[in-house]
C-alpha cells in the first residue's frame, strides 16, 4: 500500500565522542512526546506545540552520550543521531 | 484442584514454579499499566516521560527473568512431566494441556514482543508497533494459564493477586478507552497575552 | 532565431500548439550529440537554473542522475500547484514538442528510459496538447525513450519533489522525509531527474543554439529568458517570457498596470514575498536584486496589489488557504500556520484589538505582542517541516510585517480597516481544492 518504504532510522551512531555528530529530527515521524527535551534539555526544546526545536549547536562530547540515549528513546524512532555529514551530499 | 501426588511434599522447584509464576503475572500485570500511562502521555514534574517509559521497558524485562525461571523450574521438576517442546509449543503436553497451552502461547508471545521491542530501529516502528499489540494478546493468556492451573488459585493470596493483577489492568484499559479521544499534544498557547 | 530575439519558448506559438512539421520547421533539429556528454557540458556552460522554484543549477542536477550509472527516471514536473501561476500550463498548451524534446534530451544524458510527464489534473489545454504532440512524435517515431503523462492532484504540494515521485511511485502526493533525495532514489527506488517543464524547454533549445545563445539574455549570473505570470491589477494579465533582469516596472507596463499606482506587489507567488509598491519600482527581475528584499523569482508568478487594497487582509486570506494546503504530516507546519493564520484572522476581526484594549484596562501587555508572537512563531516554523511549505508561508508573513508593519500596528490596535472587507484582490482556487492526495481509483 505505501509507496517508498520508509527504511527504519539507523541506530545511533557508534562514532567516536568528538567525530561531529549530530541530531536530526524526522518532522513526519514526530509526535511531540517530549522525551527528547527530557533528556537533552540543553540541545532540545519544545515549541508552543510540543515539537522538537534541535539546537544548532555540535555536541561536545559529554553530551553525546545523553543525545544517543535522547535518540534510543524517541517512541517513534524520530530522533537519530547521525555522523556531520557536510553540504556536499545535501 | 490439582491432582497433585503426595501433596504433602514440597518439592523446591515445584515451590519456585509456583512463586516464580506469582511473581511474574505481577509483573507482567505492571508492564501492561505502565505501558497504557506511557501511550496516554501522563507526567508530573517527579515522574517525566522517560521514566515512565524506561520502567515500562525495565519491568518487561524483569518479567521476562521471572518467567524464564518459572519455565525452567518447571522443566526440572520431577512430579510433573512437562518437556523443553511444551514450554514454547501449546496444548502438546499430558498434563492439563489446555492451561499449560496456554502458558506456551503467552511465554512465546512474550518472547516476541521482547524481540521486537529490542529491534525496534531494525524492523522501524511502524512494524514494531503493529506486533506490539500482541501485548494486548498475551497479558489475558497469561492470566487464564494461572487461573486454569489452579495450583494455588483457591489460596487466598493467590486470589487476592489475581483480582489487584486483573483490576489494575483493567481500571487502566477502561481509563485508557475513556480518554483516547483527547489530543496529547499541548495545545496552542493563548491568542492573545 | 537571434540570440536576442524574445520569445524563445513562445515563439511560433500562436493561437495553439503548433504540429510536429511546424514546430521543426521553426526551431530546427537539435544539433548536440544526445549521447549525454556534449548536452551536459552545454547546459552547464549555459548557466540553466530549474525554473521550478528552487533555481537549482540545471547541469549540476543531469550530472548528479547521470553519473549513478544506474538506469534513471526522467520527470517533467508540470503539477504546478502555485495558484497564481499559470506558466507551466501555458508552455504545455502552446510549445509542447519543446518540452517534449527537452525530455528526450534529458532522459537520452542522464541514461533513463522511461520518462514521464506530470501535469496538473485540470490542465485540460495542457494534456490536450500534450497527447496530440505524443501521438503525433509517435507516428513520426521520434522519441526512443516512452513517455507517458500522468495528471497530478489539484493540491499546492503535489509539486513539490518528494511528494511527486512519491506519488508516481503509487503512494500518496505527500512530502517525504529526505534523504535519499530523488536523485538518488526516487520513483520505483530509481535516481529521478525531476525538472520543471520550463527547464526542459530550455535544454530543447540550449541543444539546438548553443549556450552562447542562451546567455545572450539575462545577466551573468541568472542567464537566459523565464516565463513569468502576472496577475492583480493589470489590465493584460498573463504568462509572458522575459529576459532574466529586466525590471519588474517594464514588465508590468507591458501588462497594462501602473505601479505607481499600486500598494503592493507579491513576488514569487503565494508562496512568495510581498514588496512595497515603493520598492516594486526600482526592482529588476533577478535574484541578486530581489534577496535583498527577502524574494525570489520562485516560479514567476507576480501579482500586483492594487492601492485601495489591504495588504493585512490579504495576507491572513493566503495564509489560511496555505495552512489548509499543509500535507498534514508534520506538527510544527499544521499547528504552526493554524496558529499564525488565526492569529492574523485576529487582527482582521477585531479580535486582537479587543484583547488589547482589555488587557490595556488592566495594565497588562500592549499590541505589540500580536506581532512579535507571529514573528515568533514564524521563526519557530521556519525548516521544520519535511518540505518547504511552512518556510514559503513564514516567508509570506515576514515580508507582509516587515513591508508593511505600519499596516499591521495599525490592524491590532483598531481591528478592521474599511478595505479589510473588500472584494479579494488576490484569487484562491475556489472552493478550496479538497482534492485528495491520492489518485482517484
Amino acid at each position: 500500500m505505501s509507496a517508498r518504504a520508509q527504511r527504519p532510522a539507523p541506530p545511533a551512531a557508534r562514532a567516536e565522542p568528538d567525530a561531529g555528530a549530530r541530531l536530526r529530527v524526522n518532522p513526519i515521524a514526530c509526535e511531540a512526546h517530549g522525551l527528547c527535551a527530557e533528556l537533552l534539555p540543553e540541545r532540545v526544546r519544545l515549541d508552543d506545540w510540543g515539537y522538537p526545536i534541535l539546537d544548532d549547536r555540535p555536541l561536545t562530547p559529554a553530551l553525546v552520550a545523553h543525545a544517543r540515549r535522547a535518540a534510543a528513546a524517541c517512541p517513534t524512532l524520530a530522533l537519530a543521531l547521525e555522523r556531520d555529514r557536510s553540504s556536499k551530499n545535501q | 484442584m490439582t491432582v497433585a501426588p503426595l501433596a504433602a511434599t514440597l518439592s523446591a522447584t515445584w515451590v519456585l514454579t509456583r512463586g516464580s509464576g506469582a511473581v511474574s503475572l505481577l509483573l507482567l500485570s505492571a508492564t501492561v499499566v505502565l505501558g497504557i500511562v506511557d501511550v496516554t502521555r501522563w507526567r508530573t514534574r517527579s515522574l517525566p516521560r522517560f521514566v515512565i517509559d524506561a520502567l515500562h521497558r525495565n519491568v518487561a524485562l524483569l518479567a521476562v527473568a521471572f518467567v524464564g525461571v518459572h519455565v525452567f523450574t518447571t522443566l526440572i521438576d520431577r512430579f510433573v512431566s512437562i518437556g523443553a517442546v511444551d514450554a514454547v509449543v501449546p496444548f502438546a503436553g499430558s498434563y492439563k494441556p489446555l492451561w499449560l497451552g496456554l502458558g506456551a502461547i503467552g511465554f512465546d508471545l512474550l518472547l516476541a514482543l521482547i524481540a521486537t521491542g529490542m529491534l525496534r530501529h531494525r524492523i522501524g516502528y511502524r512494524a514494531w508497533r503493529v506486533t506490539h499489540w500482541l501485548a494486548y494478546a498475551c497479558w489475558p493468556v497469561a492470566m487464564l494459564h494461572a487461573v486454569g492451573m489452579g495450583t494455588d488459585a483457591s489460596q487466598p493470596w493467590m486470589l487476592g493477586l489475581m483480582l489487584a493483577c486483573g483490576g489494575a489492568v483493567a481500571v487502566a484499559v477502561v481509563t485508557r478507552l475513556a480518554t483516547s479521544g483527547a489530543t496529547a499534544e499541548q495545545p496552542a498557547k493563548a491568542l492573545v497575552r | 532565431m537571434n540570440a536576442t530575439d524574445l520569445p524563445r519558448l513562445l515563439a511560433g506559438a500562436g493561437r495553439g500548439a503548433p504540429s510536429l512539421d511546424a514546430h521543426l520547421a521553426h526551431h530546427g533539429l537539435p544539433s548536440l550529440s544526445v549521447d549525454g556528454v556534449g548536452l551536459v557540458a552545454a547546459v552547464e556552460e549555459a548557466g540553466l537554473h530549474g525554473r521550478g522554484g528552487a533555481a537549482f543549477p540545471t547541469g549540476t542536477k543531469l550530472h548528479a542522475v547521470a553519473r549513478t550509472r544506474r538506469r534513471a527516471v526522467v520527470v517533467a514536473n508540470g503539477a504546478e500547484g502555485e495558484p497564481a501561476s499559470e506558466k507551466d500550463g501555458v508552455l504545455l498548451a502552446h510549445a509542447p514538442h519543446l518540452v517534449l524534446d527537452g525530455v528526450q534530451l534529458a532522459a537520452g544524458a542522464v541514461g533513463a528510459r522511461e520518462a514521464i510527464v506530470a501535469v496538473r489534473a485540470g490542465a485540460d489545454a495542457a494534456h490536450a496538447a500534450l497527447a496530440a504532440a505524443l501521438d503525433e512524435r509517435a507516428r513520426a517515431r521520434r522519441d526512443p525513450v516512452a513517455v507517458r503523462v500522468v495528471a497530478t492532484p489539484e493540491r499546492y504540494v503535489a509539486g513539490e519533489e518528494s511528494a511527486l515521485t512519491q506519488f508516481l511511485s503509487g503512494g500518496p502526493a505527500r512530502p517525504a522525509f529526505t534523504p535519499p533525495r530523488p536523485f538518488e532514489r526516487g520513483v520505483g527506488g530509481r535516481p529521478t531527474l525531476i525538472q520543471n517543464v520550463e527547464t526542459l524547454a530550455h535544454v530543447a533549445l540550449i541543444a539546438r543554439h548553443g549556450p552562447d545563445w542562451f546567455r545572450a539574455l539575462g545577466t551573468p549570473r541568472e542567464p537566459g529568458t523565464a516565463l513569468v505570470t502576472l496577475s492583480g491589477d493589470v489590465e493584460r494579465p498573463g504568462v509572458r517570457e522575459i529576459a532574466l533582469g529586466t525590471s519588474l516596472q517594464t514588465l508590468v507596463a507591458h501588462g497594462g498596470g501602473e505601479l505607481s499606482h499600486a500598494k503592493a506587489v507579491l513576488i514569487g507567488g503565494y508562496f512568495g514575498a510581498w514588496l512595497t509598491a515603493a520598492d516594486a519600482q526600482t526592482v529588476r527581475l533577478d535574484a541578486a536584486h530581489l534577496r535583498p528584499h527577502g524574494a525570489s523569482l520562485g516560479s514567476g508568478a507576480i501579482a500586483v496589489l492594487p492601492r485601495d487594497a489591504c495588504v493585512v487582509a490579504e495576507t491572513t486570506r493566503l495564509a489560511a488557504w496555505l495552512a489548509r494546503e499543509s500535507a498534514g504530516q508534520c506538527g510544527p507546519c499544521v499547528h504552526g500556520l493554524a496558529a499564525i493564520a488565526d492569529l492574523l484572522r485576529g487582527l482582521t476581526d477585531g479580535r486582537v484589538a479587543r484583547a488589547r484594549h482589555q488587557a490595556h484596562r488592566r495594565g497588562r501587555a500592549t499590541a505589540e505582542d500580536a506581532l512579535s508572537c507571529l514573528r515568533r512563531w514564524s521563526g519557530d516554523v521556519a525548516g521544520r517541516g519535511a518540505c518547504r511549505h511552512p518556510d514559503g508561508v513564514v516567508r509570506l508573513v515576514r515580508s507582509a510585517l516587515d513591508a508593511f508593519t505600519a499596516d499591521f500596528d495599525d490592524h491590532a490596535r483598531h481591528g478592521a480597516c474599511d478595505r479589510c472587507a473588500l472584494e479579494p484582490a488576490l484569487p484562491l482556487p475556489s472552493p478550496p481544492s479538497r482534492a485528495r492526495l491520492r489518485a482517484a481509483a
